[in-house]
């Protein structure tokens, strides 16, 4: 075993994934199943029934004080003082200059109490950012991420799966709730990465397990990071490494509508007067080929963008992506050529989501 | 998908593509080691008819939802076929890799060659390593 697999984390569900035969791989310095079955197999069962993914490697922050919110107001793109009680929120956390340091979820579990869930990869610099910022609010941003196992139930069939299992009330779409699930204490969260229906459990790492075999043995069927990410392309959710990054700003990136300038947050300034000059757009190809990340977009022949997210789109069959583009190309229906490994293969710039689950049916 | 096996009449280049020599004819294709360290093959890009293939240079890419892998000339040769019911069947590469899901015919160039590529034996040996 290299140095390198050694220092590797592994999640409570580490023996599960081993047992269950499924591609364990190095992922932001955890080891976590890309798939168990096949990645086609496992987006499609999510797209027409439901899958349990295992994202504890995802980190958790947790704001308190009577400054929480005028504290997470201060560092987060979106309004926090819209979050009502129980309500969550996504935002981006920006340098001062407008770069992207992490993509967020935050959920308003109390009066002066929030949760924010990061990315694995940025966890540690997000928990050093929140500390640094916030010395002069009354606010204590803790880094719980020890105390969470996370696992995402989504799907048609998720809701019903956990309503034979929860002992309490449900999540609503953007809302958290308590309860027990299987017998372990859970905080449900309405939200998911799919564009499916279904929640979020963050659970003590010790009760996990327990959960997981109950969903599993309810019909959810355990899912990769492979039909993670390509269930998230094909509805346009951003990717913070691919799609997002220090190097862009969330105007670029589309998420504009998650940046509330008024706030003053950091960043804000920066993005008040910006004026881009590219622009994150989805595409979709219209002959064979698969786009990856890094393949150069050209527009009227000439290389103007780069992909940076690019797959197989499993119900569509075609290859799908996000690309930066220049301004003028960024309306659907603009051809486009995306040069992959040398072939110049055609695509077209798409409206998003690529897949709109109430227009199209998986093939 | 298939089960593990290597067949005893195919000559293998360490690359984990095989061989199937018939006269002046090889066939072509990639291992079951192959097929399945790069999962489900959503898409092969086949050569063009007629290409020049050098042994131990990439001629093809069969690509999976998730990864890209280059296809290994075992021979040198001129492409002379081409399996085109994989462009909308790719997965038979992993269902039957030493059968329909063959890659390409080429006519060889340099039978001498076919003295450097691994018998079974040798194949499996290098597997275990």
């Amino acid at each position: 075993m290299s140095p390198a697999t050694e220092t590797l984390r592994r999640t409570p569900l580490y023996d599960r994934h081993e047992a269950a035969g499924a591609k364990l791989v190095p992922f932001a310095g955890w080891e976590m199943p890309v798939q168990y079955e096949g990645i086609k197999e496992e987006h499609l069962n999510v797209r027409e029934h439901a899958g349990v993914f295992d994202v504890s490697h995802m980190g958790e922050i947790e704001t308190r004080g009577r400054e929480a919110e005028a504290f997470l107001q201060h560092v987060l793109s979106n309004d926090v003082t819209e979050i009502a009680e129980r309500g969550a929120q996504y935002a981006a956390l920006c340098r001062e200059d407008g770069g992207v340091l992490d993509d967020l979820f935050t959920y308003r579990l109390g009066s002066d109490r929030y949760l924010t869930v990061t990315n694995a990869s940025n966890h540690e610099r997000d928990h050093a950012w929140f500390s640094e910022r916030g010395a002069g609010f009354d606010a204590d941003p803790r880094d719980v991420a020890a105390d969470w196992a996370m696992l995402a139930l989504q799907g048609p069939a998720a809701r019903t799966i956990l309503a034979g299992l929860i002992d309490g009330e449900s999540a609503e779409r953007m809302r958290t709730t308590e309860a027990e699930v299987a017998g372990v204490d859970c905080l449900v969260c309405g939200t998911g990465y799919t564009g499916e229906d279904g929640v979020e459990l963050l659970i003590a790492p010790d009760g996990a397990g327990e959960v997981w075999d109950a969903l599993v043995a309810a019909g959810a069927k355990p899912a990769g990071l492979g039909a993670r990410d390509t269930l998230r392309l094909e509805v346009c959710f951003h990717l913070y490494g691919n799609d997002l990054s220090e190097d862009r700003n969330p105007i670029e990136a589309g998420l504009g509508w998650a940046c509330k300038l008024d706030t003053d947050f950091i960043g804000a300034e920066a993005l008040r007067d910006f004026e881009p000059a590219q622009r994150i757009v989805p595409f979709a190809f219209t002959g064979s080929g698969i786009p990856r990340p890094g393949n150069p977009v050209l527009v009227g022949g000439v290389e103007r963008g780069i992909v940076t997210s690019g797959s197989l789109s499993p119900c569509l069959g075609i290859g799908i992506g996000m690309a930066y583009v220049p301004l003028g190309a960024t309306e659907p229906g603009t051809p486009i050529e995306i040069d992959v490994r040398g072939k110049r293969r055609a695509a077209e710039v798409r409206e998003k989501p690529l897949y709109d689950k109430d227009k199209e049916t998986p093939e | 998908m298939a089960d593990e096996s290597y067949p005893d009449d195919l000559l293998y280049h360490p690359e984990h593509d095989w061989a199937r020599i018939e006269g002046e004819i090889a066939t072509l294709g990639i291992t079951w080691y192959a097929q399945d360290a790069l999962g489900e093959v959503v898409f092969f890009d086949p050569p063009a008819l007629g290409a020049t293939l050098k042994a131990n240079e990439s001629y093809a890419e069969v690509e999976s939802v998730k990864a890209v892998s280059d296809v290994f000339a075992p021979l040198s040769g001129e492409i002379v076929e081409v399996n085109d019911t994989l462009s909308d069947a790719p997965d038979t590469i992993n269902a039957d890799p030493y059968g329909d899901g063959w890659l390409a015919k080429i006519k060889l160039s340099d039978e001498g060659e076919k003295s450097s590529l691994l018998d079974v034996g040798a194949y499996k040996g290098l597997l275990k390593q």
